[in-house]
């Protein structure tokens, strides 16, 4: 039976996710395709994916938000926008209200935010104008080794040891890695190496506090690389049931906001 | 966050006097390159110009002419012939964008001012590196370019407090440069002229100080964006009687606004201070991606630093050399941090903007922890966003409008 939805539009730089909530905030229906170079058409296939996903239709849409660098991209849907920054932060603490510190690691950005207690942005920092670190370095390697993204992880859960890469520089790690493979490296240890090398440049961006939250699509697809950020900060994280859809979520919350105060 | 629709920009009245006397500057700098009687001194922006013009050199500030590269956007096409040459693309862009226009025989003189190819051919270059070390790389190749003379002041750096002894240092420099320059020009050094000078530099940055203050006011009358425009006659025009002229109908039209009620933004609800240098070639997407916002920049170390309140006529030497070294850039993070700590407590800010500037180190006060410590002692948020003066291969329009808006939004939520 129809209901009243509310949808969160996160239009990456890598992937599009479309989330469709109910009027409590709870996940009915999603969808997440590449990007690619029609933002609109793939923007119109998540929707449609996630409203029959949710059994809904366009006309149970009570109010759309959009986020990610195409969200002027979708004025189509919605004529509201937030920043992924925001939509990550509003995600995330819906599943985890306390005082967090948000590490998201998308295909093209990262993301450190904190929150405090409220759920209030205390201060957040994206990387700067450089891939390493971000899911578009882990493409370019497994496009380097001609692995397929989805064996990224098995492989580098086989590792025995790890290969630490030296370079921040991406075609400097690639260089590295090349070599490394002309010595006879195991494969397994070098993506391990490559994973290793993408944590590091995410933790360099910030220092955390104690409760730490992942999102974004590479931790989604990839269990052991989060198993990997446990190791290097010595503690436990927190996942959302789907943390590439996070920022998808949290626009989402944002547009039942604005249907209830008026926001965003 | 959604941008509404983009307020009018609001145009200060007194800019067509701005334009007039900058535009005189350029003629007569023209003419005293051409003349077979006048001298033609370069001098770093934060050089020894009131020694210059006391000697009659006509003074040509490269520095102007890199960030006109800069706003005009031709520099990025530019860098890349001073890179050829050796000079990297890691340093100054202002550096790499004029030698790079030299190069390429270009000019944005040319440009907006009928009859000029360029700057004007010097006699003498003359450089205080109190701003950094690329000033005088820069104006040494110039110098056997063009086969003049290139001197100037190597000045301390990173000091908290102008000591005497640091001042006595510079004095004796400056007054090392006189026998080159009056040789040059020429003519003797004339001290009455020096302190007349002096008394009209003293005079222009006050009016400059005034006029920056006015957005102390809330709303503020104008912006940081509004500030990179009109401190025009405070840098190239120091000294002379057109910039206080300007600086006196520029202080009374602002002060009308205050009186008036009219702000620089349309209904600003957020007071920005911007640390670091413009991005020259993107000054209206920011000015308007903030006016959108309802934000407004309003304040900023950068054309703050054309404030020189040590100048002294009774003591011309001297006091320029205190005045050069009070400059903010040149000084330590303690000084650097008490300083911004006054602004922010001055023009009532709610949050901070540093701009990290690939190529200006020395303008990049976000890479020793400074964000960090300010944000702990006065609890005010900042940001700091990568880009460039110069260099837009520097910049990622989406990422600042990413990052400004996601701040803009933190602000908001504090409210």
């Amino acid at each position: 039976m129809a209901q009243p939805v509310y949808v969160g539009l996160d239009m990456g730089a890598s992937r599009t996710k479309v989330a469709v909530i109910d009027r409590h905030g709870a996940l009915l229906g999603h969808a997440a395709k590449k990007s690619g170079i029609d933002f609109a058409a793939t923007a119109e296939f998540c929707l449609d994916t996630s409203l029959a996903l949710a059994g809904v239709n366009r006309s149970d849409i009570v109010d759309a938000v959009a986020t990610g660098y195409g969200r002027n991209n979708v004025a189509f849907i919605t004529d509201k926008s937030k920043t992924e920054i925001g939509c990550h932060a509003k995600g995330c603490y819906h599943h985890f209200s306390e005082a967090i510190t948000i590490i998201d690691i998308g295909g093209q950005d990262n993301k450190i935010i904190k929150l405090n207690a409220k759920g209030q942005r205390d201060s957040f920092k994206m990387n700067r104008k450089c891939a390493a670190g971000t899911g578009a370095f882990l493409e370019e390697m497994s496009s380097r080794l001609d692995i397929p993204l989805d064996e990224m992880n098995t492989l580098a859960s086989q590792a025995t040891e790890m290969i630490k890469l030296g370079s921040y520089c991406t075609v400097f790690s690639a260089t590295e890695v090349l070599e490394n493979i002309r010595h006879g490296k195991p494969v397994a240890d070098i993506i391990k190496g490559i994973f290793y090398s993408m944590i590091q440049r995410v933790l360099e961006m910030d220092s955390l506090t104690e409760k730490v939250v992942l999102s974004g699509g590479v931790v989604a697809h990839n269990p052991y690389l989060v198993e990997m950020v446990e190791e290097m900060i010595g503690r436990p994280v927190l996942i959302p049931k789907f943390p590439q859809l996070t920022g998808a979520h949290g626009a989402a919350l944002y547009a039942l906001d604005a249907a209830t105060t008026g926001g965003p | 966050m959604a941008q509404e629709k983009q307020p009018q920009r609001k145009k200060i009245e007194a800019t067509g006097q701005m334009m007039k006397i900058m535009s005189d500057y350029f003629y007569d700098l023209n003419d005293a390159a051409k003349s077979d009687t006048r001298k033609v001194a370069w001098c770093t922006s934060v050089g020894p110009a009131e020694l210059l013009r006391a000697m009659g050199f006509a003074v040509h500030f490269p520095e102007n002419h890199a960030a006109m590269l800069g706003a005009t956007r031709m520099a990025t096409e530019l860098i890349p012939e001073a890179n050829t040459i050796g000079y990297s693309p890691d340093i100054c862009s202002y550096l790499t964008a004029d030698i790079g226009a030299y190069l390429k025989g270009v000019s944005p003189l040319a440009k907006a001012y009928p009859g000029i190819e360029g700057p004007p051919r010097p006699d003498v270059l003359v450089y205080n590196t109190n701003q950094c070390r690329d000033v005088q790389d820069w104006f040494s190749w110039y110098a056997k370019e063009l086969d003049v003379p290139c001197i100037g002041i190597t000045s301390p750096k990173n000091f908290t407090d102008v000591s005497d002894i640091l001042i006595d240092d510079v004095t004796q420099q400056i007054e090392a440069l006189i026998p080159t320059l009056e040789k040059v020009a020429g003519q003797k050094l004339d001290m009455q002229r020096l302190s007349e000078i002096v008394a009209l530099s003293r005079e222009c940055t006050e009016l400059w100080r005034q006029v920056l203050e006015t957005a102390a006011a809330a709303p503020a009358p104008l912006s940081f964006f509004d500030g990179t425009i009109h401190m025009g006659p405070a840098v190239v025009l120091r000294g002379t009687p057109q910039a206080v002229d300007y600086y006196q109908q520029l202080l009374s039209e602002l002060q009308q606004r205050i009186t008036d009620g009219v702000g620089a933004v349309d209904g600003e609800q957020h007071r920005i201070y911007w640390e670091g240098m413009p991005v020259w070639g993107r000054l209206r997407q920011h000015s308007e991606l903030f006016s959108g916002l309802h934000a407004n920049v309003l304040v900023s170390t950068y054309c703050s630093s054309w404030i020189f309140p040590d100048f002294d006529a009774n003591d011309p030497i001297r006091s320029m050399a205190k005045a050069y070294l009070g400059l903010f850039i040149v000084r330590s993070d303690t000084y650097k941090e008490k300083y911004i700590k006054e602004m922010l407590e001055k023009f009532h800010i709610d949050g901070i903007i540093y701009h990290d500037a690939k190529t200006c180190p020395c303008n990049s006060n976000s890479r020793y922890g400074m964000p960090q410590r300010l944000e702990q002692e006065t609890g005010i948020p900042s940001l700091v966003i990568s880009g460039d003066l110069n260099d837009l291969r520097c910049v990622s329009d989406e990422q600042t409008r990413t990052n400004v808006e996601a701040f803009i939004e933190q602000l908001e939520e504090r409210r």
